[in-house]
């Protein structure tokens, strides 16, 4: 009743079934009690079904995982996640300034960050999509990745990610563009 | 469960209550910002603004009763995750300070010199309606199209509605290199029962599902190296269901060529030059050459079932449309074959014409060789050459107040996270001279003056709240077809159903 409830109201998952089946697969919505995922319809200007298990707070020490991220401006916000938080849905809860246009469904970049080095070496191996969506981010480098794909685990424990620079230059090979 | 319906009510009142503050008045001393667009360009400059300044109002003006630009009618059919950013854009459009004001064509209903009139400042993010033509004879025939307005009419794009497009023959001819390109062969290539689970439009649909097309060549001017289109999209087509891929063997030479500069015949050593390049070309090229040389079997298991093919073909410049006997379209395209000149950088080179010709019959030519922006109207300086407004760092030259976003102000050269940086960079040198003392919002009232203009005129404005309305007919519409949704397509009859209780 809850689900087919939820499925009625919640526009993006008839839209978008196939991304949801995703991202469900992506950051385990499947072990969120349905209630949770209630929350995310309240908030009109955050997220609405997707997202909602990193607005659960850690139950336990156990579960924490300590994450920095670095902002454009240089700052640096650690935040106490936890175990199985996207790290891009975890950084819309603390308004860090991440974006995530398509929603963690590897059909954009924008949720683009660096990882520190010592870290970037424990994630598991970028998927092809994943590959072929960074090549398209505006200042790669090689610890590049998208933070929809990082889901913390213990051993990511004091985690550092910092966000690209946004400036005028969109070319990740220097390439520039010329008429026909 | 009931506090469920609470919590809905709840958004729901809080969605009223916002609709009806953003109709009233405001106070004057509050900046005002009008931007003029709402696709990514416009929608992600909004976000920006409204994020950074506590109290400024900004208003979405748009030429259709409906938003979000490219992202409804140009992200392709079979790309809905894509879309996905429509729901930021919503939550945008939600905010208190924000407001939709679609079905209004700035430059036509009103100037924009008016709009800054209005407004403490303008931010143009219209994109690049036009598109580049080729020049050569035979480009005005009958389905001889540009792919722009293809894409428009498989998309549902009102101007587009009407185009005719023939799919009664075997090959169709795309002219470009470009994910615009790959958009429109795997469109016409992809099979019937897929593209019915998308939003793609029902006439398309229907002339598609008659469409006789076996091939679709996509021709270049210059080499492998120079491609535009990117690997996600042509992993895509690579992976196509029932359709094989044939890349040219002439690529081949040119590719090694490019790289070490002499003909190389082994995979390795292609391969180990390859390494050389930026990541991103290097990972496409290495896509590229394997698909061309040494399919691995998960490509040719799909090949082998194969009932249409792609052919990529590279080196060649189109010098005539031939049109049938009785002239009713395209027999055939003429090229003449290039080779590459010029710079050091392999991806800088040029195409230079060679006294070879090639000739590949055809029955549909697209011409996909890039967009063009087009001036809304004399009160805004323009770059014709470009087709973009002159710019520094999104500020209009010699214009205060003014400013530009998005492919209008770069070029139709960047995608989503491009534009989103872009719109990002030029929000926060609009919130700069918003903090300054560079603009006045003495006597600039925001959108009043310019609703009862327009109300004046006879222009039939659309709130945001109309749009959902629009929203919701689509997609029931679309339950009724298996679809995510069935999109409305006349403006009309978007008027009629925004104007509806």
């Amino acid at each position: 009743m809850a689900a087919s409830l939820l499925r009625t109201v919640c526009r993006r998952c008839i839209l978008f079934q196939a991304s949801t089946s995703l991202k469900t697969k992506a950051h385990g919505l499947t072990q969120v009690p349905l209630v949770t995922a209630y929350r995310g319809l309240r908030l009109q200007n955050g997220p609405l079904c997707h997202g909602e298990y990193e607005w659960q707070d850690p139950k336990s020490e156990d579960e924490v995982v300590k994450i920095t991220y670095i902002t454009k401006h240089g700052t640096a916000t650690q935040i106490k996640g936890k175990v199985g938080d996207n790290v891009m849905y975890l950084a819309h809860r603390y308004e860090i300034e991440v974006e995530g246009a398509c929603e963690a469904s590897l059909a954009c970049c924008t949720c683009h960050v660096y990882v520190k080095d010592g870290y970037f070496d424990l994630l598991p191996e970028p998927k092809e999509e994943e590959e072929d969506m960074l090549d398209m981010a505006p200042f790669l480098k090689p610890n590049s990745r998208l933070s929809c794909q990082i889901i913390l685990t213990k051993e990511l424990d004091g985690l550092e990610v910092t966000l690209p620079t946004a400036t005028r230059n969109f070319y990740v090979d220097g390439h520039v563009p010329e008429p026909h | 469960m009931r506090v469920l319906y609470k919590r809905l009510s709840l958004t729901r009142l809080r969605t009223l209550s916002s609709y009806c503050c953003r109709w009233g008045s405001s106070r004057s001393a509050d900046p005002h910002v009008a931007i003029v667009g709402s696709g990514p360009a416009g929608f992600y400059t909004a976000q920006q603004i409204i994020k950074g300044h506590p109290t400024v109002r900004v208003d979405i003006y748009e030429k259709l009763p409906v938003p979000f630009g490219l992202v409804r009618f140009g992200v392709a059919p079979d790309h809905p995750e894509v879309k996905n950013c429509i729901h930021t854009f919503t939550q945008t459009a939600h905010r208190d300070r924000c407001s939709f004001i679609g079905n209004v064509q700035v430059g036509k209903d009103i100037k924009v010199a008016d709009l800054q009139k209005a407004y403490t400042a303008v931010v143009l993010c219209h994109g690049s309606s036009n598109d580049r033509k080729l020049g050569i004879p035979g480009e005005d025939l009958p389905n001889v199209l540009s792919a722009r307005s293809f894409v428009g009419w498989y998309n549902g794009l009102p101007e587009d509605v009407g185009l005719s497009v023939n799919l009664d023959c075997e090959t169709a001819i795309v002219l470009g290199h470009g994910n615009v390109a790959l958009d429109v062969a795997r469109v016409l290539l992809t099979p019937i029962d897929i593209l019915a689970k998308t939003d793609i439009s029902d006439y398309s649909m229907d002339a598609l599902s008659k469409s006789r097309i076996k091939k679709v060549v996509l021709v270049g001017r210059r080499g492998p190296l120079q491609v535009a289109f990117t690997i996600k999209e042509l992993r895509e087509m690579i992976t196509l269901p029932k359709c094989r891929t044939v890349i040219d063997l002439l690529t081949l030479s040119s590719l090694n060529e490019n790289i070490d500069g002499e003909e190389t015949n082994t995979h390795t050593v292609t391969i180990e030059n390859i390494n050389e390049l930026p990541r991103p070309r290097r990972r496409l090229t290495e896509l590229l050459y394997n698909a061309a040389v040494n399919p691995p079997e998960k490509y040719t298991k799909i090949w082998n079932d194969a009932t249409r093919e792609w052919h990529l073909k590279f080196l060649r410049s189109p010098s005539e449309i031939v049109p049938t006997s009785s002239k009713e379209g395209p027999e055939a395209v003429k090229f003449i074959i290039n080779m590459l000149e010029g710079d050091d950088d392999p991806l800088r080179r040029k195409a230079v014409p060679t006294d070879e010709t090639d000739v590949i019959p055809c029955g549909l030519v697209l011409r996909s060789i890039g967009y063009k922006g087009v001036p809304l109207d004399e009160t805004v300086p323009f770059d014709t050459s470009r087709g973009v407004i002159p710019n520094k760092k999104g500020r209009v030259d010699g214009f205060p107040g003014l400013y530009c976003s998005g492919w209008i102000a770069e070029g139709p050269v960047f995608v989503l996270a491009g534009a989103m940086n872009n719109a990002f960079a030029t929000g926060k040198v609009v919130l700069e001279d918003l903090g300054s003392s560079k603009l006045s919002s003495e006597n600039k009232g925001g959108k009043d003056a310019v609703l009862s203009a327009l109300q004046q005129k006879g222009v039939k404005t659309v709130t945001f709240t109309d749009w959902e309305k629009i929203d919701q007919a689509e997609i029931l519409l679309g339950e009724k077809a298996g679809k995510p949704r069935e999109k409305i397509v006349s403006i009309k009859e978007m008027i009629r159903v925004a104007s509806s209780e």
